[in-house]
């Protein structure tokens, strides 16, 4: 499993990737798409949609299940990855490639965790 | 406490992921991933454990009177050596259970049940049966591996011969283990089960993967199969409350006969079973309402993405039939999305 050091995550399974001080782009980590299995769908969250730190922003579907994706962090959302509508195995493919959505104005970061607290939040989950 | 199948320590080792289904230990998945899987079974071949399929022998002179009393289908013309598949009725018409039926001679049949309906169709068989017959459990002496896919007749071909019609089957050997080999399965592609006992499950599992052209499949699959072949699932498509006429098993019903169940069935309503193809974007699952405008019709009793197909796909239970074509829209968790009545199965191979 992948956890990139450069990324932060919070235990919800998403990633953060800060593009500037208050800019970000965010995923979902390598073990979450692993425990997800095979993508089908995406529902991304509109343009301009106010993300709410730990409140549901949009959802992804395996074969299975649907599952909620929660922002990570607040801010107002400024894109989204289209590409993904189309190819959501995308995500299983290249989880730290495929962002879902970008935010401006970041705030509420404390729930951000670094790549190595991450991976003992995910051992304890394995178990 | 969940049960292991004779090859539970296998699918361990192939790193499945375990989940507990009907009181059994079993792979949701391989590593390979469901849409591989599935794409195996409609393209080639995939192996799937199934021993936790029930199965119940009756026998003696009055075994064939039993199964028409007991069941809805009519198995007096079913010639030894051939499969016919059947429903077990409440008296009010809704269903106990699916099943199929073996005829393995004159008065020997042996029935294949559901798993997680083994105890309450054992018990409700026993307080049914009349006459002469010798009723018995028989599921802890098998079983049960099914290699579907276009190539499994190849495959299996270089072990042993085939029973060479759909429904029908053989007592063969693998390798010189005793098997009974059927034309059967629950994916819509062309493939057998093999009911082998539970020692030789292993050796005859390792074999059939010995094929490069074969990969283990998952549960995952067997359910994403099924419902893209229109194939109605105990609990979703029928249970206790839906009758055998509305989950649209119409062809396993004789209402020329008399069984259990029969007048309950011709009281019931114009409930009906229909296929929906998802035209707008999304994946309709079970327990989603479907609209015609503002107009509720019913509910998806199963629904998924169909990876052969490339597209959501959904069973319903609406208040009546309706045409191929007629446009409906699937609330999905609040939001109406658009499809379309269509024909059942919407795989065939």
């Amino acid at each position: 499993m992948k956890t990139p050091v450069e990324l932060k995550y919070v235990k919800t399974h998403e990633w953060v990737r800060f593009t500037s001080d208050t800019e970000c782009e965010v995923g979902l980590s390598d073990f979450a798409q692993d425990a997800l299995g095979d993508l089908v769908f995406v529902n991304l969250p509109e343009v301009d949609a106010e993300a709410v730190k730990g409140e549901t922003i949009c959802d992804v579907e395996s074969v299975k299940a649907v599952s909620d994706v929660y922002a990570p962090v607040s801010g107002t959302v400024t894109e989204i990855n289209e590409e993904l509508l189309d190819a959501p195995e995308k995500i299983n493919e290249d989880p730290y490639g495929a962002w879902l959505f970008r935010l401006s104005d970041v705030h509420d970061t404390e729930d951000l965790v670094d790549a190595e607290t991450y991976e003992k939040i995910c051992a304890e989950e394995g178990n | 406490m969940a049960e292991k199948t004779p090859l539970y320590e296998e699918h361990v080792a192939l790193e499945g992921r375990i989940v507990d289904f009907a009181g059994y230990l079993l792979p949701v998945q391989y590593p390979t991933g469901v849409i591989r899987e599935h794409m195996a079974v409609r393209e080639k071949a995939g192996l799937f454990d199934v021993s936790h399929m029930g199965e119940v022998t009756f026998k003696g002179p009055d075994a064939l009177d039993n199964l028409n009393r007991i069941f809805t289908n009519d198995y007096t013309n079913l010639k030894n050596g051939r499969v016919r598949y059947g429903v077990m009725c409440y008296e009010d018409g809704g269903c106990v259970d699916d099943l199929i039926v073996y005829r393995r001679g004159e008065e020997d049949f042996f029935v294949v049940v559901n798993a997680a309906n083994r105890h309450k169709d054992v018990a409700w068989i026993r307080e049914h049966l009349q006459g002469d017959v010798v009723f018995e459990d028989v599921s802890d002496q098998y079983a049960q591996l099914a290699l579907q896919g276009p190539l499994s007749g190849d495959i299996l071909s270089s072990y042993t011969e085939l029973p060479q019609k759909y429904y029908s089957f053989i007592d063969t050997e693998i390798c010189g283990k005793p098997v009974i080999l059927s034309q059967t399965g629950y994916t819509g592609s062309y493939g057998f089960e093999i009911y082998c006992r539970p020692e030789d499950a292993v050796f005859l599992w390792r074999t059939i993967l010995q094929d490069e052209r074969v990969i283990p499949c998952g549960l995952g699959a067997r359910d994403t199969l099924r419902l893209e072949a229109g194939m109605p699932l105990y609990g979703h498509e029928m249970d206790a409350t839906i009758s055998p006429l509305e989950a649209g098993l119409d062809f396993g019903v004789k209402l020329n006969k008399e069984f259990i169940g029969r007048e309950g069935i011709l009281n019931r309503t114009n409930r009906h079973r229909i296929g929906i193809q998802i035209t707008g974007r999304g994946i309709a699952r079970e327990h989603c309402d479907v609209y015609i405008g503002d107009e509720k019709i019913g509910h998806v009793t199963s629904g998924t993405h169909c990876p052969y197909l490339k597209g959501a796909y959904a069973m319903a239970l609406t208040d009546k039939a309706y045409e191929v074509g007629t446009k409906v829209l699937v609330d999905v968790r609040g939001r109406k999305i658009e499809g379309v009545v269509a024909e059942l199965p919407f795989y065939k191979k």
